[in-house]
C-alpha cells in the first residue's frame, strides 16, 4: 500500500485494510470512535433477525427512536400474518426514565393482550440502551406476563452499546432457542429448517420451492416468513441449512448441540453456489437418489439460465465490481457471481465478516483487490476510486455515495426490490447491474 | 394487507403503535447538516448514528454523513469522555470538518455525561470548533432535537460586536432543501439581506458532478452563525420549531424576532411576504404578486374537485399547521389532524384555524399515533390522506388517495428538490392534491362516466 493511501486511513484502522502487499484483515472488532462506521448496533442486529417472524408482536422498550427506525424496514415478505409490519413500543418519557419503565412495559403488554386482535401468541420485548441503565427488570416483567396470559413473552436484552451488531444476532438466536427449546419432544421427521434467510422479496419461497422439487420437506423457516406455530416445529427437523452464516450459524451450532440437528452452510447466490448448495444438501440428507435429482435439477436450471448470462456478458464483461455487504459469506457468493459473468472484483468489504471468511475471499480475488473490514465512507470512496470500480454492491447508506462518485449501484440488502437468490435471482441481479452500469444518465455525469 | 387495525377505539396509555414521530437526535443531525463543513456527531451507541443516517439518506436520496462515539459497555459505566476525545481527534484527523456538532442520545443523557466540561477540557485544533447540545430522546420529538441543535450553535458561536449588521436572520425550520431555495428566492425578490440558519440547500440536494464532496458548498457558515448576534431581527418560520431558538437569541443578544407559521398556502405565505416587506420596506414585486395570482387562479379552477372533500392530515407540528391552513383555503375539510410530537400548542393552533373557517366536527390531537388515526378513519372515512410515507399502509388498507408531504418520504423521488412553501409550493400542493382526487375519480369511473374533459 502506498503512503498516500495510508494518510487517509486512521492508524487504528490500518490493520482492517488488506491489499496484495499485506494479505491479512483484522476483523471482529468494535468500531473506532469517530470513524463514520456504516455499522449499526446490538439492538439492530437482534431486531433484523427476529423481525420477519410474522405473527410476533415486537415491543421496543425504550424511547421512541428505536421503534420508529425499525418500523417495516425490511422487505421480508409474509404468506400469513402482517402483525410484524406494525410498530409497537413503550415510547419511554422522562418520568419513566426517572421512576423506571417496568410498569409501563407491563401496562403495554396488558393493552396488547386486551385490545389487539388477533390475540398475541408471541411477544418479543426488546430492551434498548437505557433500559439496562435505569434498571428495569424486563425478564421479570416477561415472566410474569407469560404466567398471566399463558403465551410466550420473550425478553431480548439488546442495549446498543453491549457489543457489535453480531452480538445482536446472537441474542436473537438465543431468543429463538428460548422459544423452541420446550418443543423438543416431537418425533423426528425427514426435512430441513432453513436458517438465516429473511424472505427478502420472497427469496425464502424460491429456496423452499427448489427443496420441494427435490422432495425435501421444509419443516421451519428461521426467520423469513416464520410464524410461531411453524417455528416450534423446528426441533423435529433432520437437517439445518444456514444461508446467512453471519446471523445464524450460532443458532445452527446451538441446535446441533441441544437437538442433535447437523447443519450445512448454503448460499443461493449465483450458479456455482446455488448448485453446490443443492448438492451438499442432498449429500447431507444421506439419500442416494437425492444427489442425482439435485444434479439433474441444477443442470437443467443452469442450462436455462445460460442464455441470460450470454445476453448480459457482452455488456458487463471486464467491468470492475466493488462489494460492501454485511457478512463475509454473501461477499464470497458475490465474488463468484461476478466471476461467472466475466467481471472482476476489485474491492470487497464487509461490516461483520469473520476471519475464516476473509481467508476464503483472499483465495477468490486477484492480487489487485483491496479487502476491508468495517469500512467507513472515506475508505469506500478512496478505494472505489483508486480501484476504478464500475459498480458497488451494498446497502442503503452506500447507494447515494456510490452515485456521487459516478459509480453504479446494486442493493443487495434490505432494499432489494426483486429476489436475488436462486436461478431466478441471477437474472434479476444481472438485469439490475446492467441497468445501473449502462444507464444512459451516466452520459451526463461523465461527459 | 396491513389491515389489522380494529375499528373499535380503545384508549391506550402505555402502548405506542405506529408512531408519528421519532427521537430528538435525528433532528439535531439534520440541523447540523445545514451548517457548512460541519460533522454532526452522535454521542451514544453506534446504532443511533446509523439509524439517523439511514433515514436521512432514504428521505433525501443523498449521503448523510455523521460520526458516532460508538459507546461500549465500558463507556456506559464509566462515561463517554474518552470516547468523545478519541472521536473528536479521529474526526478532525480523518474528515477535517470546521465544526463538530455533538448531540447526546438517551444513553449519554441517562448516564449523565457532561459534554460541556468534556469539550472545555478537550484539545481542539486551531481554528476548529466543537460544540454540543442536549437531545434526550425521551423528551419531545425529533422537532426538539432540531431546535436544540440550533440553540447549541447559538450558545457557542453567536457574537455581538455592538454594531448591527443590517441583516435579517431567517430560521426556515425543518423543511426540505427545495423549500429553502424557494424561501431564499422570495427573500431575494423582496431584497432581504439575509442569513438563513440552518440551510441544508446545497448539502442535501448537492448536484451530481461525478465527484463526491463530504462537505458540499452549502450550509450556513460559522461566520454567518456568529453574525446572528448582530442581526436586526429574526424571522422564524414554524411557530413550534422556531420559538425556542428565537427566544434564545433574543435573550443572548436582544435580537427581536417575528414568529410566523410555516408559509404553506396563501395566507401563511402572505404573512411571510408582509414580514419581509416590513423588514426591507420594499414594494412586493410584480413577479411575486403574479405568482400569488396564479396560485389563487389554480385553486379556483380546481375547487370543484377539492371543496367539501374530507382530508386526514398527519406529520410534524408546523407542517400540519401549514397543511391545515392550505387545506381550508382550498375548501377541503381537515377531518383529522394529528402530530406525534407531544405539544398541545399544535392542537390549539390547528383548532384556531378550523374556528376561523367555521369548520366544526373535526378531530385534532397532538401526541397521537397513526394507529389511532387509522381507527378514526375506519369509523368515519376521509377522501384524502396527507402526510409522510408511513401513511401508505393506511391509504392502501382503506383505499384512500394519498399525497406525500413532510418527513420522512421514503418511497418517492424528487420531492425534496421541490417546495411546498411559498406561492410556488402552493401551486405544487394544489396540483398534487387535485390530481390525487381526480385520479381516483378516473379510476372509479364506470366506462360511461369516464370523461376526457374534467
Amino acid at each position: 500500500m502506498n503512503t498516500a493511501a495510508q494518510t487517509n486511513i486512521l492508524t487504528e484502522r490500518q490493520q482492517s485494510v488488506s491489499s496484495a502487499s499485506r494479505r491479512s484483515v483484522s476483523c471482529e472488532k468494535e468500531s473506532v470512535s469517530g470513524s463514520v462506521s456504516q455499522r449499526a448496533c446490538v439492538y439492530c442486529g437482534a431486531r433484523v433477525v427476529l423481525n420477519p417472524i410474522t405473527d410476533a408482536y415486537h415491543i421496543v422498550h425504550g424511547p421512541i427512536g428505536c421503534a420508529s427506525y425499525t418500523w417495516d424496514i425490511r422487505g421480508s415478505l409474509s404468506s400469513g400474518s402482517e402483525v410484524y409490519r406494525n410498530s409497537y413500543s413503550t415510547d419511554l418519557r422522562e418520568t419513566d426514565i426517572v421512576f423506571g419503565g417496568a410498569k409501563k412495559l407491563t401496562a403495554a403488554i396488558a393493552e396488547l393482550m386486551e385490545k389487539m386482535s388477533p390475540r398475541p401468541k408471541l411477544i418479543f420485548v426488546y430492551a434498548t440502551c437505557i433500559v439496562g441503565v435505569i434498571g428495569d427488570d424486563i425478564e421479570a416483567v416477561c415472566r410474569e406476563a407469560e404466567e398471566t396470559y399463558g403465551i410466550r413473552v420473550v425478553p431480548v436484552k439488546a442495549p446498543g452499546f453491549s457489543g457489535t451488531k453480531s452480538q445482536g444476532y446472537k441474542l436473537a438466536c438465543d431468543a429463538i432457542m428460548t422459544l423452541i427449546a420446550p418443543h423438543t419432544g416431537q418425533a423426528k421427521r425427514f426435512g430441513v429448517n432453513v436458517l438465516g434467510d429473511y424472505n427478502l422479496s420472497g427469496e425464502m419461497w424460491i429456496i423452499s420451492g427448489y427443496l420441494k422439487k427435490l422432495g425435501i420437506p421444509v419443516i421451519s423457516t428461521i426467520t423469513g416468513d416464520a410464524s410461531y406455530d411453524k417455528l416450534i416445529r423446528a426441533p423435529s427437523a433432520t437437517l439445518n441449512l444456514v444461508q446467512c452464516a453471519g446471523s445464524s450459524e450460532y443458532l445452527a451450532e446451538r441446535m446441533e448441540e441441544d437437538f442433535g440437528i447437523p447443519y450445512v452452510k448454503v448460499s443461493f447466490f449465483g450458479i456455482e453456489d446455488t448448485t453446490s448448495s443443492l448438492l451438499r444438501i442432498a449429500d447431507a440428507l444421506r439419500k442416494p437418489e437425492l444427489r442425482a435429482l439435485a444434479e439433474e435439477f441444477a443442470a437443467r436450471r443452469t442450462e436455462e439460465i445460460l442464455p441470460v448470462l450470454a445476453k448480459y456478458r457482452p455488456r458487463l464483461e471486464g467491468k470492475r465490481a466493488a462489494i460492501f455487504v454485511g457478512g463475509g459469506f454473501k461477499a464470497i457468493s458475490l465474488i463468484r457471481q461476478f466471476n461467472e459473468i466475466g467481471m472482476k472484483t476489485v474491492m470487497v468489504g464487509t461490516q461483520t465478516g469473520k476471519k475464516a471468511e476473509y481467508e476464503v475471499i483472499e483465495t477468490l480475488v486477484g492480487d489487485e483487490c483491496v479487502i476491508l473490514d468495517d469500512a467507513n465512507p472515506a475508505e469506500l470512496e478512496k478505494f472505489m476510486q483508486e480501484q476504478g470500480a464500475d459498480i458497488l454492491v451494498g446497502g442503503v447508506k452506500e447507494r447515494p455515495l456510490a452515485y456521487k462518485l459516478g459509480v453504479a449501484f446494486c442493493d443487495h440488502n434490505h432494499e432489494r426490490k426483486h429476489p436475488l437468490a436462486g436461478f431466478e435471482g441471477i437474472a434479476n441481479f444481472l438485469a439490475e447491474i446492467h441497468r445501473s452500469i449502462n444507464s444512459p444518465v451516466w452520459k451526463y455525469v461523465k461527459e | 394487507m396491513l389491515d389489522l387495525t380494529p375499528k373499535e377505539v380503545l384508549e391506550r396509555t402505555a402502548l405506542r403503535i405506529n408512531p408519528c414521530k421519532t427521537c430528538q437526535p435525528v433532528g439535531a443531525m439534520y440541523a447540523a447538516l445545514g451548517v457548512r463543513r460541519c460533522m454532526p456527531h452522535s454521542h451514544g451507541s453506534q446504532g443511533c448514528c446509523s439509524y439517523h443516517r439511514t433515514v436521512l439518506s432514504r428521505h433525501f436520496k443523498e449521503p448523510a454523513i455523521a460520526s458516532s462515539s460508538s459507546f461500549t459497555e465500558g463507556a456506559s459505566v464509566f462515561g463517554g469522555r474518552s470516547n468523545i476525545n478519541t472521536a473528536a481527534k479521529n474526526v478532525f484527523d480523518m474528515y477535517d470538518p470546521d465544526v463538530i456538532a455533538i448531540h447526546t442520545t438517551c444513553l449519554s443523557e441517562t448516564i449523565g455525561d457532561d459534554l460541556g466540561s468534556y469539550i472545555a477540557d478537550m484539545e481542539i485544533p486551531e481554528g476548529k470548533t466543537v460544540l454540543y447540545c442536549n437531545t434526550p430522546s425521551y423528551v419531545g420529538s425529533h422537532i426538539n432535537g432540531f431546535f436544540n441543535m440550533m440553540i447549541g450553535f447559538i450558545n457557542y458561536l453567536t457574537k455581538t460586536t455592538g454594531v448591527k449588521n443590517g441583516k435579517t436572520a431567517v430560521f426556515p425550520g425543518w423543511v426540505n432543501p427545495g423549500d429553502i431555495r424557494e424561501l431564499k428566492r422570495i427573500a431575494g425578490l423582496m431584497k432581504l439581506d439575509s442569513i438563513f440558519f440552518p440551510d441544508q440547500s446545497g448539502v442535501l440536494d448537492a448536484p451530481m458532478t461525478g465527484k463526491y464532496e463530504m462537505y458540499p458548498d452549502g450550509g450556513t457558515t460559522r461566520e454567518e452563525i456568529a453574525a446572528l448576534g448582530d442581526c436586526e431581527a429574526v424571522i422564524a418560520l414554524g411557530e413550534i420549531i422556531g420559538i425556542e431558538p428565537s427566544e434564545h437569541l433574543k435573550k443572548k443578544h436582544k435580537v427581536p424576532y417575528t414568529l410566523l407559521p410555516m408559509p404553506v398556502g396563501v395566507a401563511h405565505t402572505d404573512a411571510f411576504v408582509l414580514a419581509l416587506q416590513k423588514a426591507t420596506k420594499t414594494e412586493v414585486p410584480r413577479e411575486l404578486e403574479e405568482e400569488r395570482g396564479r396560485l389563487v387562479d389554480l385553486m379556483l379552477d380546481s375547487h370543484q374537485y377539492t371543496s367539501g372533500k374530507k382530508a386526514a392530515i398527519f406529520g410534524d407540528p408546523d407542517v400540519v399547521i401549514g397543511l391545515t391552513s392550505f387545506a381550508l383555503e382550498t375548501g377541503l375539510i381537515p377531518k383529522y389532524v394529528i402530530t406525534g410530537t407531544p405539544k398541545e400548542e399544535v392542537a390549539r393552533r390547528v383548532r384556531a384555524l378550523l374556528d376561523s373557517y367555521g369548520v366544526t366536527d373535526c378531530t385534532v390531537k397532538a401526541n397521537a399515533d397513526l394507529f389511532e388515526l387509522h381507527q378514526w378513519i375506519k369509523n368515519e372515512p376521509v377522501d384524502l390522506l396527507i402526510g409522510s410515507s408511513y401513511g401508505k399502509q393506511i391509504a392502501k388498507a382503506e383505499d384512500i388517495p394519498f399525497v406525500r408531504a413532510g418527513f420522512p418520504v421514503l418511497d418517492r423521488y424528487g420531492g425534496t428538490l421541490l417546495p411546498v412553501v411559498g406561492y410556488a409550493g402552493g401551486i405544487r400542493l394544489a396540483e398534487k392534491i387535485t390530481n390525487a382526487l381526480m385520479d381516483r375519480i378516473d379510476r372509479d369511473s364506470s366506462d360511461e362516466d369516464f370523461e376526457v374533459v374534467m
